[in-house]
């Protein structure tokens, strides 16, 4: 490999981890600095090694960023093989081995003594979805709100009608994964089931839309907090 | 007590424990859990201002005369509530058990309470266990940790009919104050037993207990507030709120709060300070000093009065625990009254406001 080309899969390698969500956060795992390490060999061997807040981070959460990095990373054209690490988690073993082993959460945790996984994680990435697409309504629709726009408008608003930012690309991609409405005839303010929000309805669902960013945002603070904690100051 | 700008503050420090995490007290074989539970604990002393960080061996295991300094004395806590925790498979003698405390109990038996714990899948036994420890202790209120491993179960359900057994028992007992811990899940679950969503049930059919939910259910304050919102005997705990956000994330501390103050109300929090992990002194100081800030984007936010502050501080623990306050600090709270579910939002004093 060139000394451009390599450089080029190094950027492409950390644009692939850029894709990697924590599914509680809902945010890259290159913005929260998970990422603590990640090269690429001359024949196109990546290694990239992940961390985490704290030992006990939930396993499931965990063994889905490990698992996705590893995927985003092995589709990146010039790598060759792919070796994501977690490092100083109660469960680094079990995780580790079967992301390496393509052995699900399930099959990672089989026979482990911290107890076996019974099934896989779809169901919890779904629900952090649903969270995520609760939370990007008061993203998209507080700006307008602080504009002045009432409830009666907001309740017939469709998403073609709001002015395009990042926070409204995001939570289209939010409805789309949960297969909710999305395009430009979509309404901006949805029920969970998909269903527009009625004009009474507007104050108390943009009540909860900003509590579920709250929320999120919330942990995502404590997070960071005690990552800087963690790796910041020495261990003792 | 506390006392600021003529103001005096009564304090109820419904979070407290009194650890042993020292190196001795790690189990053999399990010593990286232990020093990995404790690590996590130090992680979140030090979202405190630096001037209150501690060595990491102190941490470890303070001594009585540390606990009476930093509760008592500089700490200005009228009454704390211990919390037990268990954690017998990493801590030889335990983490922070009942008898731990004992000492303790010995020289200020007035002023400190313990509470117990239940766990419905031990069946007649553990009825049985509540029914001495209640007797012991005089138990007023129980901690307990749905997302527990026992015997092959994964956790349980507060709503459950086992769960229901106990819950009776406890009116029985004069037990009133359910604490349920609902912070992170560790285990490899592939469910959330910390879920709030079976609190919602438990506590419409037992009108006459308080379902007080520890850490106000983060990292999942929204589904907590949701549900809490329709149940008029449901309280945030701010046990690790405050600690862990009022210093290191002041801008967040400040939306949690005007969430919480909001959907659930100021006659419906507790303060709990979670000695070892900091000392009440700067939690119960700042705290006082606190208030919503003034920017754009906290306006839709309540301030916090001074009569707010004296019921999340100890009011409305104190009318709980019936614990007796002197008058001249005595302030009317609903906390503790019994009121129909929903009916916060059919009022609308909350949720229909914004």
């Amino acid at each position: 490999m060139s000394t451009s080309l390599h450089v080029a899969v190094e950027n492409e390698v950390w644009a692939a981890l850029g894709t990697v969500l924590d599914p509680e956060l809902d945010e890259p795992i290159t913005d929260l600095d998970f990422v603590e390490s990640c090269t690429v060999s001359a024949d196109g061997v990546a290694t990239v090694g992940l961390r985490l807040p704290t030992f006990f981070c939930a396993p499931n959460f965990s063994f889905l960023m490990v698992a996705d990095a590893y995927d985003a990373v092995s589709a990146v054209d010039g790598v060759t093989s792919a070796d994501v690490t977690l490092a100083d988690h109660h469960a680094s073993a079990e995780i580790n081995g079967g992301v390496a082993a393509q052995a699900g959460f399930v099959g990672s945790f089989a026979g482990s003594d911290q107890g076996e996984a019974v099934a896989e994680l779809d169901e919890l990435r779904t629900q952090f979805f649903r969270k995520a697409a609760l939370a990007g309504q008061d993203r998209v629709a507080r700006p307008l709100v602080d504009a002045g726009v009432g409830p009666d408008e907001l309740a017939v608003m469709n998403l073609g009608a709001v002015p395009p930012s990042a926070d409204l690309a995001r939570m289209r991609e939010r409805r789309a994964a949960l297969g909710l409405p999305h395009d430009d005839d979509a309404p901006l303010l949805l029920h969970g089931d998909g269903s527009r929000v009625s004009t009474a309805q507007v104050p108390l669902h943009l009540r909860r839309a900003r509590l579920q960013r709250v929320g999120i945002e919330t942990n995502g603070e404590f997070c960071k907090s005690l990552l800087q904690t963690r790796y910041a100051a020495t261990a003792p | 007590m506390y006392e600021k700008d003529g103001e005096k503050y009564f304090i109820v420090d419904s979070h407290i424990h009194f650890w042993d995490a020292s190196r001795e007290n790690w189990k053999s074989g399990r010593e990286e859990f232990a020093k990995g539970w404790i690590d996590c604990f130090y992680g979140y002393h030090q979202l405190g201002p630096p001037e209150t960080h501690w060595d990491y061996e102190k941490y470890l295991k303070v001594t009585p005369e540390d606990f009476e300094r930093d509760i008592f004395i500089e700490g200005h806590v009228d009454h704390a509530i211990f919390q037990s925790t268990y954690l017998l498979d990493w801590y030889t003698n335990g983490f922070n058990t009942i008898d731990q405390n004992s000492a303790l109990l010995e020289k200020w038996g007035d002023r400190l309470i313990v509470n117990g714990r239940f766990d419905p899948r031990e069946g007649d036994a553990g009825l049985k266990q509540l029914e001495v420890d209640a007797r012991r202790f005089n138990l007023k209120g129980v901690k307990v940790y749905t997302a527990e491993w026992y015997e092959g179960s994964r956790g349980w359900r507060l709503d459950s009919p086992e769960a229901y057994r106990f819950l009776e028992k406890c009116q029985e007992l004069g037990i009133k104050n359910i604490h349920a811990h609902k912070g992170p899940t560790i285990w490899p679950l592939d469910k959330d037993a910390f879920s709030v969503s079976d609190i919602d049930a438990a506590a419409t059919d037992h009108p006459g207990l308080n379902f007080i939910v520890e850490h106000a259910a983060i990292p999942r304050i929204e589904d907590f507030c949701f549900m809490a919102v329709q149940e008029p005997n449901v309280y945030a705990g701010l046990s690790v709120v405050i600690g862990g956000l009022m210093h290191a994330r002041p801008k967040f501390f400040a939306k949690v709060m005007g969430e919480l103050m909001f959907w659930v109300g100021e006659d419906k929090m507790t303060f709990g300070g979670d000695y070892n992990i900091w000392v009440p002194k700067w939690q119960v100081e700042g705290f006082v000093d606190w208030q919503m800030p003034d920017d754009d984007a906290f306006t839709d936010y309540a301030k916090l009065t001074t009569a707010t502050k004296k019921k999340i501080l100890g009011l409305n623990a104190a009318r709980l625990y019936d614990i007796p306050v002197p008058a001249e600090m005595q302030l009317e709270t609903t906390a503790g009254e019994t009121g129909a579910p929903g009916h916060e939002l059919v009022d609308d004093t909350a949720g229909a406001q914004a």
